[in-house]
């Protein structure tokens, strides 16, 4: 009974998403709204859920003396922060409006760390291609080639160096028919690859063989 | 150790101290880089250039600062060539930042000359609508009914107040989308939900990881793509309004050829590495 | 006949030629159009039809016209059309929307009730101007119950589904469905035994996306089958997701795993826990983790975005296992290049019955490849008959 009602109203609710795409009629126009609706006030409540575990945990950490309780501190004091100042510290304004404490820490804190994370990839771009981009065999070599052209036929530098050949053949135009042709194509092959994944995915939920979302063996 | 052994094993923080100095160093240098315009950035251009005055553009800012070092570039270029042409802005993100960024992107918009003179006014010429969460049911219900979804600007008075939300009812009302996307949300639901179920024009300025998906959509579905900070270089050097897309290109460049010679040397370590072993094998 | 008048006769005839060539030479300069001068009067707009929105939820109606022959791109002033509506042709008509000029078609959703009758003209307008058309109607707006433009998905979804169902039963009655060997997949069990040997934990991410992704649903169900192993070998597991409801599901997952393996009292709930949503911050704290703790098997099975190559180069940088899996285009070359193993695109969603070697799971998989064949095929007969230039094939596959 426990999973039997869940099952249920899984395949009830995929079978209506699946017709409503088909049937603009009322009631079914108005279901993946609703749906959707329902959803997002589930997952706003849950956010608390998750966000009360992170301090529960946190805390007990920080009480335990665990291993590394400092970053769970951290965890507390930047949570904390945040959200006083953001509710508390606005001074009769929006709490977004420029000048505000919390707009302050997103520009100036959140912004910033933010930023630092995602430009690290530049770095771990640059040490996994010293270290996976061998031309092993003829496939990997021709994956560098190709690899090298873009790289440098997305950069003006690489129309500096290719200068001398005509219009149509430079690097940049090379980077491009790589870009447009084969890249095109196998993008296209893997997302049909995906969606029909998907399809079958989505249907074995809907037909109850597939239970991991409940928490169990499929 | 032999420099071979060294080469093979090489510790990746000499990785990552010659890329720092690659991409720093140009920072301190003033050299111009002709910028070779790409057909797909060149579509989003002539998607927006190609408006009357007045028409209205949806700026969809679904990117969080992460991105922002791809993107904002890009958004600042957009707002700056938008309301110097006297094209009215909404902007709007299914991404809780994305907004804020395009606050962030308008304060550096409004102080520009070409900008300032056309001195465009909130509410009239431009207006923040905020962030709605929803996904792409957020893009559907826009087809139908952008009051309903938006009935509040991101300081929280009625649209109804607001001149430049009159007569707007849904993507019939709207000349050109243009999306900044870092993700989920982003371009591919706005193709899937405006563009092919409402027919809306839409054009796509994204990181350069996520560009080459997006490509598959040009031209039929989006007029354009702006891939990353060659995207970015590029809008600005076609709108005239340069700024750190440009300006960063030549930080890009030397980080290219560096990770090329990182990838060259690493080859020539494994060729020389397996010759090696070769020989080894032969005289046992 | 007099001089005189023979000059007036000649100087008449040149005045009427004149006259007559150049209304031909602004006729010439107006191509297309009914060679209507600017600054003559403003004309109406024709053959206006008034019809039900097709395939829609009702209360609309598509209002279509020729467009008035004042309606140039020379003439500025020429603002528009202005949309009126009443519910008799005797009126009273009201405003209900206006489209600027060039434009031939209006949608009304505004205030209608399905089964009512509605009027309309169409009013074109040149500054004070205003030149209505006739009345149009009645149409009617009403609700369909099938959507006609999507016949094609239609018949994919039957097809599609139809297959993979046929292939479930094909596989419950027992027979036999061939499965390519997966490497990372059966390297699994050698990741996991590897970690027990070297006393560490095994760190496993669901991903960075909410339950409503069914790549999240598709890493869940590869955690279930890993925490059977980790149950089994003694080994410690670790789950720090980024979504609460994803913290939830995978926590009943592993419970009900160790239950499954008769290790009830090895599970405790702390093994699964939330960090926070934020795309960055996650990473940041799961690099933190890998870098403090050294776990010897990451596990990253789900959706991922941009924080992938820097949990995946950070767990390669502390020698650990790594086996990948997504459905990601854009993030499956950074997992190639720096995990041992990568589950690439269809072959993520089939772990779990590839793992499980359950008969119905692995007969959808039959079904799913079948409809890849089929895709294949139609694919070269589009490449033919589209590049034949037979007819336009592509258009059979436009959803509307």
């Amino acid at each position: 009974m426990k999973r039997r009602i869940p099952l249920l109203l899984t395949t009830l609710v995929g079978v209506i998403f699946v017709v409503q795409f088909f049937v603009p009629h009322k009631p079914f126009s108005d279901m993946q709204g609703l749906l959707s609706d329902w959803v997002q006030i589930i997952a706003a409540f849950a956010i608390w859920l998750g966000a009360l575990n992170l301090m529960r945990v946190s805390a007990e950490n920080v009480q335990r003396r665990e291993r590394n309780w400092p970053y769970a501190a951290i965890i507390i004091a930047s949570f904390l922060a945040i959200s006083v100042v953001g509710f508390f510290f606005s001074g009769g304004t929006h709490f977004q409006d420029p000048g505000t404490p919390f707009d302050w820490m997103y520009q100036n804190v959140y912004n910033p760390l933010s930023a630092t994370m995602f430009a690290m990839l530049a770095f771990y771009v640059a040490s996994a291609s010293y270290r996976a981009f061998r031309a092993r065999n003829r496939e990997a070599t021709l994956l560098l080639l190709a690899g090298f052209l873009v790289m440098l036929g997305r950069v003006p530098v690489g129309d500096k160096l290719s200068g001398f050949l005509p219009e149509g053949y430079r690097l940049s135009n090379l980077a491009d028919l790589i870009m447009n042709i084969p890249n095109k194509a196998g993008q296209r092959a893997i997302m049909i690859g995906i969606a029909l994944g998907i399809v079958s995915t989505s249907l074995r939920l809907i037909l109850g063989i597939e239970k991991s979302h409940l928490g169990g063996e499929g | 150790m032999s420099l071979l052994d060294r080469m093979l094993t090489l510790d990746r923080r000499w990785i990552f101290l010659v890329v720092a100095v690659a991409v720093t160093v140009p920072l301190f240098l003033h050299l111009e880089q002709k910028i070779e315009i790409t057909q797909e950035s060149r579509g989003v251009f002539e998607g927006l250039s190609g408006l009357p005055a007045g028409a209205r553009v949806i700026m969809a800012c679904d990117f969080d600062p992460g991105s922002a070092a791809e993107v904002q570039p890009m958004a600042i270029a957009f707002l700056k060539f938008a309301l110097s042409h006297r094209l009215r802005v909404i902007i709007m993100g299914l991404w809780p930042q994305g907004p804020m960024q395009a606050d962030l992107a308008l304060r550096d918009a409004l102080r520009d000359p070409a900008v300032a003179a056309v001195a465009p006014q909130y509410g009239i010429d431009y207006i923040n609508l905020g962030f709605q969460s929803g996904n792409e049911v957020v893009i559907q219900r826009m087809g139908s009914d952008i009051p309903m979804v938006f009935p509040r600007d991101s300081r929280g008075q009625a649209i109804a107040e607001f001149p430049i939300m009159e007569n707007v009812r849904n993507f019939d009302a709207v000349a050109y989308v243009f999306n900044l996307s870092a993700g989920y949300p982003g371009t591919v639901e706005w193709v899937q939900f405006a563009g092919d179920r409402f027919h809306a024009r839409i054009g796509s300025g994204t990181t350069a990881v996520s560009a080459p998906l997006y490509y598959t959509y040009f031209p039929k579905q989006v007029t354009g793509v702006l891939g990353g900070m060659k995207g970015a270089s590029e809008f600005e050097e076609l709108t005239g309004f340069k700024g750190k897309g440009t300006r960063f290109m030549l930080s890009q460049s030397f980080a290219h050829i560096v990770m090329i010679l990182f990838v060259v040397l690493g080859n020539i370590a494994f060729f020389a590495s397996r010759r090696r072993k070769r020989a080894g094998e032969t005289a046992a | 006949m007099g001089i005189e008048l023979r000059r007036a006769i000649l100087l008449a005839l040149v005045l009427l030629a004149g006259t007559l060539l150049s209304h031909a030479r602004v006729g010439a300069q107006t191509p297309g159009s009914a060679a209507e001068p600017i600054g003559a009067p403003l004309l109406p707009p024709a053959s206006v039809v008034a019809d039900d929105t097709p395939n829609d939820s009702g209360r609309s109606l598509t209002l279509r016209w020729a467009l008035s022959p004042s309606d140039r791109e020379e003439d500025g002033a020429f603002a528009g059309y202005q949309i009126l509506r009443a519910q008799s042709p005797e009126g009273p008509f009201v405003a209900v929307g206006d489209t600027p000029a060039r434009t031939a078609e209006f949608v009304d959703n505004r205030e209608l009730r399905d089964g009512t009758r509605y009027y309309y003209q169409i009013v074109a307008r040149r500054g004070d101007a205003l030149a209505p058309s006739v009345i149009a109607g009645p149409a009617i707006p009403a609700a369909q119950w099938f959507h006609t433009g999507r016949v094609n998905t239609l018949i994919a979804v039957l097809v599609l589904s139809g297959l993979i169902i046929y292939f479930i039963e094909h596989a419950r009655r027992g027979r036999p469905i061939f499965l390519r060997k997966i490497a990372g997949l059966d390297a699994v069990d050698e990741a996991v035994g590897r970690a027990t040997e070297m006393g560490k934990k095994i760190l496993f991410i669901p991903g960075t996306q909410d339950m409503d992704s069914v790549q999240t649903l598709a890493g869940i169900a590869i955690l279930g089958r890993v925490a059977r192993t980790t149950a089994t070998y003694g080994s410690a597991l670790e789950v720090p997701v980024s979504r609460s409801l994803v913290m939830v599901a995978a926590r009943e997952t592993v419970k009900e795993s160790y239950l499954a393996t008769g290790h009830p009292d090895s599970y405790n709930d702390d093994m699964v826990y939330y960090l926070t949503d934020d795309q960055f911050g996650y990473a940041a704290a799961l690099e933190g983790i890998m870098v403090r703790e050294k776990p010897a098997a990451i596990f990253l099975q789900g959706h991922f975005y941009a924080e992938a190559l820097i949990l995946a180069e950070n767990g390669n940088s502390i020698g650990a296992i790594q086996i990948a899996g997504t459905a990601e285009p854009s993030q499956l070359p950074f997992f190639v290049a720096t995990c041992d193993y990568t589950l690439i695109g269809e072959e993520f969603f089939v772990a779990g019955a590839y793992l499980s070697r359950e008969p119905r799971q692995l007969g959808s998989l039959k079904g799913q490849d079948l409809g890849k064949a089929i895709i294949l095929a139609l694919l070269l007969v589009g490449i033919v008959v589209q590049t034949a230039g037979i007819f336009d094939f592509a258009s059979l596959f436009v959803v509307q």
